[in-house]
């Protein structure tokens, strides 16, 4: 089976649902959503607890409710939703290979590609912690889908290691499913997760958050019986002398998500060695033209409503790109990270429109600006209290501000300190 | 008292102590509704809570479920309590109600997803 479309969206989370509505408001009729599983909303099903919307929505909503809202919006437009899908292949031409047991293989030729496969988690194998290999050792989001979907308790004495937010919001889940949950264990000296997560999931049940700790060993054959937890020094090794047996039968891991870009790869899209997402211009169109990527496989985001206004752009720059208005690689500006920050979105500007910027620091900072610079003067800043890699933030660059700025300079996000000096080096 | 707001995920650093005149000393609040919250919290902690129950003849095993507003923070165990071992049928839309006025807190207990029957 061979099919033409103008828009083909991989992935029905909530990136790919609402880049598909914003596909649809920019006036483009022939879009396709792929998606793997055998309903939309992605990982949003499985997260029932509440805290979604309040950007997007302005009221606070659990993952299904915000979930079901875009589906409702969708199911009014006639998109086509291929359910139980898998995408197998992407080529650079926009060619599709896809199968299901319905249609057995499909080749589905786009004029445009909007990636939004999200992201996957990380595991014991990426970890390598020693000891045995028993049952009761989860990631996060498996034991989520265990209990919520499923209606499986994945155990009742439980470790969890990693303060990601998946892993906080477990720790009240299995609480209230009446599991005991002893400690978490941070291998950083700071939380990974949102601060009202570890105030609402961790403090409010007494259960305490080790800061600079992890697990250095899995005991158990059949069954975890327990794990051997260790402070760790500065560069994250070890300390000896400060093990600490503690027995439990289950251990979850929220030690962080790795986008999913293995399709993306062979589409011939280039990544970004630290988001381990694609590399991206303000439209979110990727190095190959034509290709957009949005959510979390483009980086990790903490709230849903960034996924979604992000994917929304996607729509914009689709749209723009179908219709031949896309820029070539020498009109791009770059934009690199600078002091205290980890990354910026996007890498690249074309720059005839305001563009907002989302970036993660790479550490915690106090009482300072974060400024944009094209190395003489700066373009937009903005004043924060904190800054924690825990939290994206965002900052706006007005178009008239780029008006002059030579498309052969590199422009730089950093951070500086309240009382600190006109600092050349900085530069 | 030194709380942090989970109302927004900015979660501002919020200082509250007893001032003149019987009135609350706050601090650190980015918005109202933070200067709300901490008077609040000080008083009488509250939370929504999430939990999902079984569903007879649906399309899915469970349907996931919150209080419609917030209700006392040591409600919560007693509430979860009462739903345990309940069933409900399908088919089930956003925002029915599952379990009326739970713990006798007022709050009622709302589907979040929809269930179709199968």
């Amino acid at each position: 089976m061979s099919v033409k479309t103008e828009v083909a969206i991989i992935g029905g989370g909530p990136a790919g649902l609402a880049a598909a509505l914003s596909c649809y408001r920019h006036g483009i009729r022939n879009i396709m959503i792929l998606e793997r599983d055998e309903h939309l909303g992605g990982i949003l099903q499985q997260c029932i607890h509440n805290g979604f919307g309040l950007h997007w929505f302005g009221e606070e909503l659990t993952g299904p409710e915000y979930a079901q809202r875009f589906i409702d919006e969708i199911r009014k437009t006639g998109i086509s939703c291929l359910l139980n899908t898998m995408v197998i292949e992407i080529k650079e031409d926009k060619t599709i290979y896809a199968v299901n047991s319905r249609n057995g293989l499909m080749e589905i030729k786009a004029n445009a590609v909007i990636l939004a496969m999200g992201c996957r988690e990380r595991t014991r194998g990426a970890l390598r912690i020693p000891g045995g290999r028993p049952a009761g050792v989860y990631t996060a989001g498996m034991a989520q889908r265990l209990i919520n979907i499923e209606g499986y308790m994945p155990g009742r004495e439980v470790v969890i290691l990693g303060s990601g937010d998946i892993g906080l919001i477990m720790a009240r889940r299995l609480t209230w499913e009446g599991a005991r949950v002893k400690m978490v264990c941070e291998i950083m000296p700071y939380s990974t997760g949102l601060i009202r997560n570890v105030r609402q999931c961790l403090d409010d049940y007494g259960i305490p958050l080790k800061y600079n700790h992890t697990v250095i060993r899995i005991h158990g054959k059949e069954r975890l019986q327990g794990v051997t937890v260790a402070r760790v020094d500065d560069k994250r090794n070890p300390i000896k002398g400060t093990e600490e047996y503690v027995s439990c039968d289950t251990l979850l891991l929220s030690v962080g998500l790795i986008p999913e870009n293995e399709l993306s790869e062979g589409a011939g899209v280039k990544l970004d060695p630290i988001t381990g997402g694609p590399i991206v211009d303000e439209f979110r169109q990727t190095s190959v033209p034509g290709i957009f990527s949005c959510g979390n496989v483009l980086h990790v985001h903490d709230l849903v409503d960034y996924v979604s206004k992000e994917a929304e752009i996607t729509g914009e720059g689709a749209y723009r790109y179908i219709n031949g208005r896309s820029p070539s690689d020498s009109d791009y500006l770059q934009v690199i990270p600078g002091k205290g920050i980890r990354y910026v979105v996007p890498q690249r500007i074309y720059g005839d429109s305001d563009v907002e910027f989302y970036f993660r620091s790479n550490g915690i900072y106090k009482d300072g600006t974060v400024e944009l610079t094209d190395g003489e003067k700066v373009l937009a800043s903005k004043r924060l209290m904190r800054m924690v890699p825990g939290q994206m933030e965002r900052l706006i660059l007005k178009r008239e501000l780029l008006t002059g700025v030579s498309k052969t300079k590199k422009l730089q996000l950093r951070w500086r300190n309240r009382n600190e000096e006109d600092d050349a080096e900085c530069s | 008292m030194q709380l942090i707001c989970i109302l927004c995920p900015r979660g501002c650093h919020i200082q509250i102590h007893p001032g003149k005149n019987g009135e609350w000393e706050v601090e650190g609040h980015g918005c109202k509704r933070g200067r709300d919250y901490a008077i609040q919290e000080a008083a009488c902690p509250l939370r929504v809570f999430t939990t999902s129950l079984w569903v007879d003849g649906g399309a899915h095993r469970l349907v996931s479920a919150r209080t419609d507003r917030s209700i006392p923070k040591d409600k919560i165990i007693e509430s979860l309590k009462l739903t345990k071992g309940l069933t409900v049928k399908a088919p089930i839309d956003i925002g029915d109600v599952l379990i009326k006025n739970i713990a006798g807190t007022g709050a009622n207990l709302v589907a979040t997803r929809k269930v179709d029957r199968i």
